[in-house]
């Protein structure tokens, strides 16, 4: 008995989680002379779609932000695949002093730091671009120490049967440790796409032009751009076209999702 | 007695793993340690925009911040924050993976609905909060208003936005941490469960001795997450209050950014971010060398 009202109250506490998303919907497709009414109907428009499309950057706000999102994991690739290789299959001088180097990023994250790299990017002259936006996530020590956990898996004799072919350590790296770590990249390409996507506060300080805006800062200066409560239809529609895609993936690849975003918790 | 060779196999290895290791070095310097140094260095100096040339002050600033109002108050508030969003969301999240484990009808669906708020921006969740907590054309209103009943404006009174902001955070993340606690219970073995269910134990003491001793590490690491977020999650703030009214939502990455870019007193933002470090460095400090050995060596 206990158990079944358990059960029910849990279920009801799922229903009541999805609300926020429901009503948002249900607000963005609703024609607007309906959308304060509490009658209930299935009038249905896509009218605010196109008219927040039409009234704000936003595809150029969606360009920028694929650019930034793609263009940050494609370094990170790179950076996170090469250092976790030297910590998980190389012996070398001074290793524990750079891993706390690393630890160090996990413990103190860009996202407190906005204000000193504020100045870093305007002494490198970056302010204002999609670089500067990306350039202090080139580095990656939670992606780094999950490749390292990965790579430390891959049998060793693997390693030592390509060298005795006369394979270098460099095309060890990128014939046997890459292609066998696809699970890790997904994991991590995952997590840095939907930290990146939406990321919001760094790209609104250093950006203030149309053409270097992504979608988090485009979408509130549209949101603040209205009277309160004169808009919702619009800012709802605007709402769900920056949230969509990320939200698509993840009920598409659910269990991906959930298996990705528990090796984040190292972040 | 090592031969030349061994050491220039040695020397090698070494320029080798450096040369790995250079591009992340680079941005990890150039993002983090630089900008550490730098914030402990000027906020001994005043810089703001009457001091076009930083003027060195001493600890000045430091004491200027213990002497400001809006500092102690941010300060609290990012206590209070943190006060109800973590036990809060522990608990919550650790019912919902209890639950979303063991449920049988629309499993897939009961856990999307939980973790859905995860993938959303947290400035997307401030539009729509805003929506639910909007007075008269919000969503609280409208639901109450059958009933006869006008609920407060609760992101304008500053007794109440708090309470509203702990809510919104709850719903954000106690999806996120219920993920660690079903993979924590994925490995509590089931043959503990069915020895009790042999020895006739019941759910209750079941829970209380063998599942929630065994999900210990899961707890802490989750504890830890959910404090450092406590003070990274501001975005919604910009949106939502812009840290009102009376700065009874501000928080101190938000304050941050508000000495910094509203005020541009950039000697104070530096040291308001250098104490933000240090509670940083304090809570990795009681991860590393606290909570950690206790759970390994238990």
């Amino acid at each position: 008995m206990m158990k079944k009202i358990g059960y029910g109250f849990m279920y009801i506490l799922a229903a009541v989680w999805l609300v926020p998303l429901v009503w948002t919907v249900w607000t963005a497709f609703r024609p607007k002379r309906l959308a304060l009414s509490s009658s209930f109907s299935f009038d249905f428009t896509l009218t605010h779609f196109t008219h927040v499309w039409n009234s704000a950057p936003f595809n150029t706000y969606y360009l920028n932000t694929l650019i930034i999102v793609a263009g940050v994991f494609a370094i990170q690739f790179l950076t996170v695949s090469l250092a976790a290789f030297a910590f998980a299959r190389v012996e070398f001088w001074g290793k524990s002093v750079v891993f706390v180097l690393f630890l160090a990023q996990i413990m103190i994250p860009a996202d407190i730091l906005i204000f000193p790299n504020y100045n870093v990017l305007r002494d490198l002259s970056l302010l204002d671009t999609k670089l500067g936006i990306m350039i202090p996530y080139f580095a990656s020590a939670f992606g780094v120490f999950l490749l390292r956990q990965m790579f430390k898996t891959i049998p060793f004799e693997l390693d030592e049967a390509a060298r005795m072919e006369g394979c270098s350590l460099w095309q060890v790296l990128w014939r046997i440790y890459i292609p066998l770590s696809g699970p890790a990249f997904v994991s991590f390409g995952l997590v840095s796409v939907s930290y990146h996507w939406n990321n919001f506060l760094w790209p609104l300080i250093i950006t203030n032009s149309v053409e270097n805006r992504p979608l988090t800062v485009g979408l509130a200066i549209f949101a603040q751009s209205f009277e309160t409560g004169a808009q919702w239809s619009e800012v709802t529609a605007a709402t769900m076209i920056v949230i969509l895609p990320l939200l698509l993936g993840f009920m598409l690849f659910q269990r991906q999702f959930m298996n990705s975003f528990i090796h984040s918790g190292i972040k | 007695m090592v031969g030349t060779a061994a050491r220039r196999r040695a020397w090698r290895r070494n320029a080798f793993a450096w040369l790995l290791l250079l591009p992340s070095l680079l941005f990890l310097v150039l993002f983090t340690l630089y900008p550490v140094a730098g914030s402990l260095k000027l906020s001994l100096y005043q810089a703001d925009l009457g001091t076009p040339q930083p003027s060195y002050i001493g600890l000045d600033n430091y004491s200027r911040m213990a002497e400001d109002d809006v500092f102690w108050k941010v300060i609290k508030n990012n206590a209070w924050f943190a006060l109800g969003t973590v036990p809060t969301s522990i608990l919550l999240s650790l019912l919902m993976a209890l639950f979303a484990n063991k449920v049988m009808r629309a499993k897939g669906l009961v856990r999307t609905a939980f973790f859905y708020p995860t993938v959303v921006p947290m400035i997307a969740i401030g539009n729509i909060w805003l929506f639910i907590y909007t007075p008269e054309y919000g969503m609280i209103s409208r639901f109450l208003e059958p009933f006869g009943l006008t609920g407060p404006n609760w992101l304008g009174t500053p007794d109440l936005v708090m309470w509203a902001m702990i809510v919104m955070i709850l719903w954000k993340e106690a999806g996120y941490f219920m993920v660690f606690y079903l993979a924590g219970l994925q490995n509590i073995s089931e043959e503990l469960y069915e020895s009790a269910k042999v020895d006739g134990v019941g759910a209750w003491r079941v829970f209380w001795r063998i599942t929630f001793p065994l999900l210990m590490p899961t707890t802490l690491f989750v504890s830890i997450i959910a404090l450092t977020n406590s003070f990274k999650l501001v975005d919604h703030l910009w949106i939502m209050t812009k840290g009102g009214p009376e700065n009874a939502s501000n928080l101190l990455l938000f304050y941050i950014y508000e000495t910094a870019f509203s005020f541009w007193d950039q000697g104070m933002a530096s040291a308001l971010t250098t104490v933000m470090i240090i509670f940083l460095l304090l809570l990795a400090a009681l991860q590393f060398f606290g909570l950690d050995r206790k759970i390994h060596y238990r």
